[in-house]
């Protein structure tokens, strides 16, 4: 893992200082409101419904145990005693007081963390892969450049004004993880023939009010050009992006209204322009990044446990958990563990400060000191050994993180919706916990296969609805909350951005109509290896309205 | 007889702790719904909107607002569901925020 | 309105001249860019020096032949969050633009650092905030990250390429 060197460190410090100063301003009314807004957002610090809210970063999702612990022990001094993790990989605090603010956020210095560009018009948290450096699949460990664009993008002078927000993605992997088509900028590697690697930059995805699958605006740049050409791109969108309506003003509307060959000419124009940024000096840090990210000491071991293949033969939850939440590791007689937030009737991602201590405890004696978070709001011990499962599943059921759910219907992305923002038209949250209850059965889920439902509380889709298998927004109408439907999107290799299928639900009648959609995809998959993506990408949305809305016609 | 009267309240959420407070009649903001000065016609109404202007201007809310609400039995409830979960809490956890203590005036956020 | 540079205020001696206004025969002068264009060959035959207001909405690349001519670019900020201006005035840097760099309209100190970063040299400012606010925004963050050509802060990615070396030499 990274670690902070005496830069780091003093550039947090500073940074904490001069937060502390501008909230003292804002306190003795030498700020106004509209002043202090930019400037605490850009330390991710939101007003919210019922007190002021703090996202706090995590790079690239990667955490270590005393980070953890600390985030624990933050929820408890300065909160209630939980925190929400979020599509992200960031953290979110409910109940926090800007008065305390500085205190809590000079607390999270010491362990080398803070909420910078969380929020704001600039280069949000750069997210990744959350299986980055244990996946089976993976070419190469993303995190080493996404700590190099997290440096390179914090506090950028020219790009910390910027028209929209901007967020960018890294994987390493050919299994897209890290939803990489719907950001502003996805950076997917690729192996050329000389076995170098290179970036695939794709540019104008995202979700909100104008979902759109991002385009390639270069197959393959070379690593040493990256940060140039980054930079390349977000003048061209600084300078040319719309400032004139907030909802147009995201990079996906620059490359739409220019057209995909009038933006890729204006960005090659500029990185021809630029004069290269101090590639020697770039390369050295991204070298001596590197070296924070060799593997662990992984031990030399057979490719199956004794141990665990008895345990798992024996205890048929600790197999069903084994089935649903561990994933490949790249190395033999290790795991990745998944950490289910997502307990029956539970608020998806929110986990209470015991939990985040115990899975703290987990990561320093199982998993190397680390832990990730996922963009799916779950938790992950990247390099646990076959012979350890069973211990760690044992503490994780007794905190009850045990749900053996990961990638099913249970397994449900919400965001705060309107029980906690104030941009929300309607609740996500309970909505969420009945569809949950109503799939508590893990046998049914597990015979459902793959299902990932979203959903947003509002227009700007923080719950990513678009890219749900089953997307749920929540919308309002005279005071009234009510939902709508899309099914068919996704955020993987093959990313795709659902559709809506007819008219929206009340809240109460949603699980009733999800139901009603996974009963018509087992009618009509052809057998058990046809997962609901499939079938809706065979069949279409035709069955699926047929069984939700023509009884109703008929009657 | 119980009486109903609609009317606005105004609100706003605390500068330093972020904290949803109503403005009372006499003039301090209360973290309780049910001590909200009600303003039943426009020229009270109005009245109220000043006194939101002022306590910006001072720094004492963020932003002040007017929201519709009903008064019964001593009681007031916002009419819309935001203004509901402002008042008490999120519906998800009513351990938490006002309605964790009785305060918000027994009516439950969504319904 | 009070112009601040290197954190003190100091005397304008600049003049504004607005679309219609006619030009002194002698003195520095700041004239909008359209009237650079219309009037190139008049203005750079006077005594005294040229520089221009330069739209955000204009492409910095239409400047390059005139730079040479011109000792002042003033970068407006129509509103502090719109960010524009930082682009053009590290353009202008790029192109080698060395006269000063002034910004304009929406001038905040939380702002400053960055401007500074960019390479603006001076800046157009109300008397809302004292100078002790403006030297301490000015100053917050010692580092950077951003390799800058006009770096103002210490970049921290050379300093640590400097400090390898030095160890390694040792």
């Amino acid at each position: 893992m990274y670690r902070y060197d005496e830069f780091d460190h003093r550039f947090v410090a500073e940074r904490v200082a001069q937060f502390r100063d501008q909230a003292e301003r804002r306190l003795s009314g030498e700020l106004t409101e509209e002043e202090f807004k930019p400037l605490r957002l850009m330390n991710g610090l939101y007003l919210q419904l019922h007190a002021y809210m703090l996202r706090v970063a995590i790079p690239y999702g990667t955490l270590s145990a005393r980070q953890m612990r600390r985030l624990a022990d933050v929820a408890d001094k300065y909160d209630r005693g939980y925190g929400h993790f979020t599509t992200r990989q960031n953290i979110q605090y409910n109940w926090i007081k800007l008065e305390e603010t500085a205190n809590l956020l000079a607390e999270l210095s010491e362990v080398e963390m803070h909420a910078i560009q969380t929020s704001g018009n600039c280069i949000r948290n750069v997210t990744t892969d959350h299986w980055a450096g244990a996946a089976a699949d993976e070419l190469a460990d993303p995190r080493p450049v996404a700590e190099l664009l997290r440096q390179w993008s914090t506090l950028h002078p020219e790009f910390s004004f910027l028209p929209r927000k901007f967020k960018i993605a890294v994987t390493g992997a050919p299994n897209d993880r890290a939803a990489v088509k719907v950001h502003d900028i996805g950076l997917r590697m690729h192996a050329n023939d000389k076995g170098e690697h290179g970036w695939e930059v794709i540019v104008g995805g995202g979700l909100g009010r104008t979902p759109l699958i991002g385009f390639t605006v270069r197959n393959f740049l070379p690593e040493a050009d990256l940060l140039t050409y980054l930079e390349a791109i977000m003048r061209v969108y600084n300078l040319h992006g719309r400032r004139d309506n907030k909802y147009k003003a995201r990079i996906k509307i620059l490359v739409h209204e220019l057209g995909e060959e009038n933006f890729r000419a204006e960005v090659e124009a500029e990185f021809n322009r630029q004069t290269k940024l101090d590639v020697e000096v770039e390369q050295h840090e991204l070298e001596r990044i590197s070296a924070y990210f060799a593997a662990p000491d992984f031990e030399v071991l057979p490719k199956r446990s004794a141990d665990y293949e008895i345990a798992f033969a024996r205890n048929p939850d600790f197999a069903q958990w084994v089935r649903s939440n561990i994933a490949a590791h790249r190395r033999d007689g290790y795991a990745i563990v998944n950490i289910s937030l997502k307990p029956e009737g539970g608020i998806p991602g929110d986990a209470t400060s015991d939990q985040m201590r115990s899975i703290a405890d987990l990561a320093d004696r199982f998993s190397f000191d680390e832990i990730r978070v996922s963009h799916h709001q779950n938790l992950v011990l990247p390099h646990v050994k076959q012979d350890d499962l069973y211990k760690v599943w044992k503490v994780l059921r007794a905190n009850d993180l045990a749900t053996a759910n990961i990638g099913a219907a249970g397994d449900i992305i919400a965001c705060p919706g309107l029980d906690y923002c104030t941009l929300a038209t309607a609740r996500s949250i309970p909505i969420a916990q009945t569809i949950s209850r109503r799939f508590a059965d893990l046998n049914r889920q597990h015979e459902i296969g793959p299902l990932r439902i979203n959903i947003s509380g509002c227009i700007n889709a923080c719950g990513h609805h678009h890219v749900g298998h089953i997307g749920i927004l929540g919308l309002e109408k005279k005071g009234v909350e009510y939902y709508q439907i899309t099914l068919g999107g996704s955020s993987a290799t093959d990313a795709s951005i659902g559709t809506i299928l007819g008219p929206g639900f009340s809240g109460d009648e949603v699980p009733d109509a999800i139901e009603t959609i996974v009963k018509t995809y087992l009618d009509v998959r052809k057998g058990g290896d046809e997962t609901f993506l499939d079938v809706i990408r065979r069949a279409g949305h035709a069955p699926f309205k047929e069984a939700l809305y023509a009884p109703a016609q008929r009657q | 007889m119980t009486v109903t009267e609609i009317g606005k309240a105004l609100t706003g959420n605390r500068l330093y702790d972020g904290e949803v407070v109503f403005l009372t009649r006499t003039g301090i903001w209360s973290e309780t719904i049910d001590a909200a000065a009600v303003a039943l016609e426009p020229l009270s109404q109005a009245a109220l909107e000043k006194r939101g202007e002022a306590a910006v201007a001072n720094n004492q809310v963020t932003e002040a607002y007017l929201i519709d609400v009903e008064r019964r039995n001593g009681r007031v409830r916002a009419q819309h569901i935001r203004e509901r979960i402002r008042a008490l809490g999120p519906t998800v956890r009513q351990d938490l925020g006002k309605q964790s203590d009785g305060t918000g005036g027994g009516f439950a956020a969504h319904a | 309105m009070p112009l601040l540079k290197d954190s003190e205020i100091i005397a304008d001696t600049w003049l504004r001249l607005e679309d219609n206004a006619s030009v002194p025969a002698t003195g520095d002068i700041i004239v909008p860019f359209a009237r650079l264009l219309a009037e190139f060959g008049k203005l750079s035959k006077r005594r005294g020096r040229v520089g221009i207001e330069f739209p955000n909405a204009e492409r910095a690349e239409v400047l390059e032949s005139f730079l040479p001519a011109l000792s002042l670019v003033a970068l407006p900020f129509p509103k502090f969050a719109d960010g524009r201006a930082y682009s053009q005035a590290r353009q202008l840097r790029q192109l080698g633009f060395a006269g000063e760099l002034r910004a304009s309209g929406d001038v905040l100190p939380d702002q400053l650092a960055f401007m500074l970063e960019v390479g603006f040299d001076t800046f157009e400012i109300t008397t809302r905030f004292s100078p002790d606010i403006w030297r301490r925004t000015a100053q917050g963050l010692s580092l950077s990250y951003q390799p800058v050509k006009q770096q103002k802060r210490l970049h921290v990615w050379r300093e640590r390429q400097l400090r390898g070396e030095r160890s390694c030499r040792a």
